[in-house]
């Protein structure tokens, strides 16, 4: 299981007491498909998502972006369990979405740059390891039911 | 052979044109050593790396975070041919200095958060799609000597 020391639990809460969901969650789901063109195949009912003008303008990632990252508050919530958690989640991305779980990572990365550029400076080193940590976590949790 | 598009070119040199080399230098190693600890064991002659306070506060660590990004300038100048410019300093972190390659992808993505932090909302998703494509060749052609 994983340890959390309470200093890490307490900077866990207090960045996503920070984060606006809905501004955050289509950031970053935003920055996946402009980065990494090639999930753009997980979202064929979107419309244009084919150059970054129109992902930031598409109402359909703006929506997702925010289903995807209010999903994360049920980790924030149950940090001693988030494996438990997501179980039906991974299975769900596994059997139903058919989610190369590779793209969790890119996912993570992208919201960790997003939650960046709007703490900056209060994202300092040791928030940023314990806030990786936290999404390496998810990201295990959301691979553990693939096989 | 990398294509890069003028908007690529134009926001790498931008980026660099303004680059603070002695505050995101030492930011991005300290992150490096603070996050990924397991990096510390090649700065053994460092001095004080015990904790996120010592290694922040550490002069070596500084000095030399200045002197990775400064590295980085020839890249900058010779974006057409990355591979060759980094030839000899990929053949000394092979032959010398031992580095495992995978270390130079987690140093670029400290970079990338410090650079998105500083640059905020001006680190759009066009934006971090080039910053990421120059720093991945980098680390492509400083593992291109191992053998």
């Amino acid at each position: 299981m994983v340890e959390w020391t309470d200093k890490e639990r307490s900077t866990v809460s207090a960045i996503w007491e920070k984060i606006d969901i809905d501004v955050i969650g289509p950031e970053a789901l935003a920055r996946v498909l402009i980065v990494y063109p090639w999930t753009e195949r997980y979202f064929g009912t979107f419309g244009d998502i084919f150059s970054a003008t129109a992902v930031l303008g598409n109402a359909k990632v703006a929506a997702h972006g925010k289903v995807v990252l209010k999903a994360l508050d049920s980790a924030v919530k149950n940090m001693d369990n988030i494996k438990a958690t997501y179980a039906d989640l991974s299975r769900l991305h596994y059997e139903k979405l058919s989610v190369d779980p590779d793209n969790f990572k890119l996912l993570a990365d992208c919201i960790t740059i997003a939650v960046a550029c709007k703490l900056k400076s209060a994202l300092n080193p040791q928030a940023q390891a314990t806030w990786q940590k936290f999404l390496s976590v998810v990201v295990d949790a959301m691979s553990s039911q693939y096989f | 052979m990398v294509e890069w598009s003028d908007f690529e070119r134009a926001t790498i040199q931008d980026i660099f044109s303004k680059m603070e080399y002695e505050v995101v230098g030492p930011a991005a190693l300290s992150r490096c050593l603070v996050v990924y600890p397991w990096t510390q064991r090649y700065f053994g002659n460092f001095g004080n790396l015990y904790n996120a306070a010592a290694i922040i506060a550490n002069p070596l660590v500084a000095k030399h975070g200045t002197t990775i990004l400064h590295g980085l300038d020839r890249a900058v100048k010779n974006m057409d041919d990355i591979k060759a410019t980094y030839a000899e300093l990929s053949v000394l972190h092979s032959e010398k200095l031992h580095v495992d390659p995978d270390n130079f992808k987690l140093l670029s993505d400290c970079l990338t958060i410090v650079v998105a932090a500083k640059l905020g909302k001006a680190f759009t998703g066009d934006v971090q799609a080039a910053f990421q494509k120059f720093l991945a060749v980098v680390v492509s052609s400083l593992g291109m000597q191992y053998h």
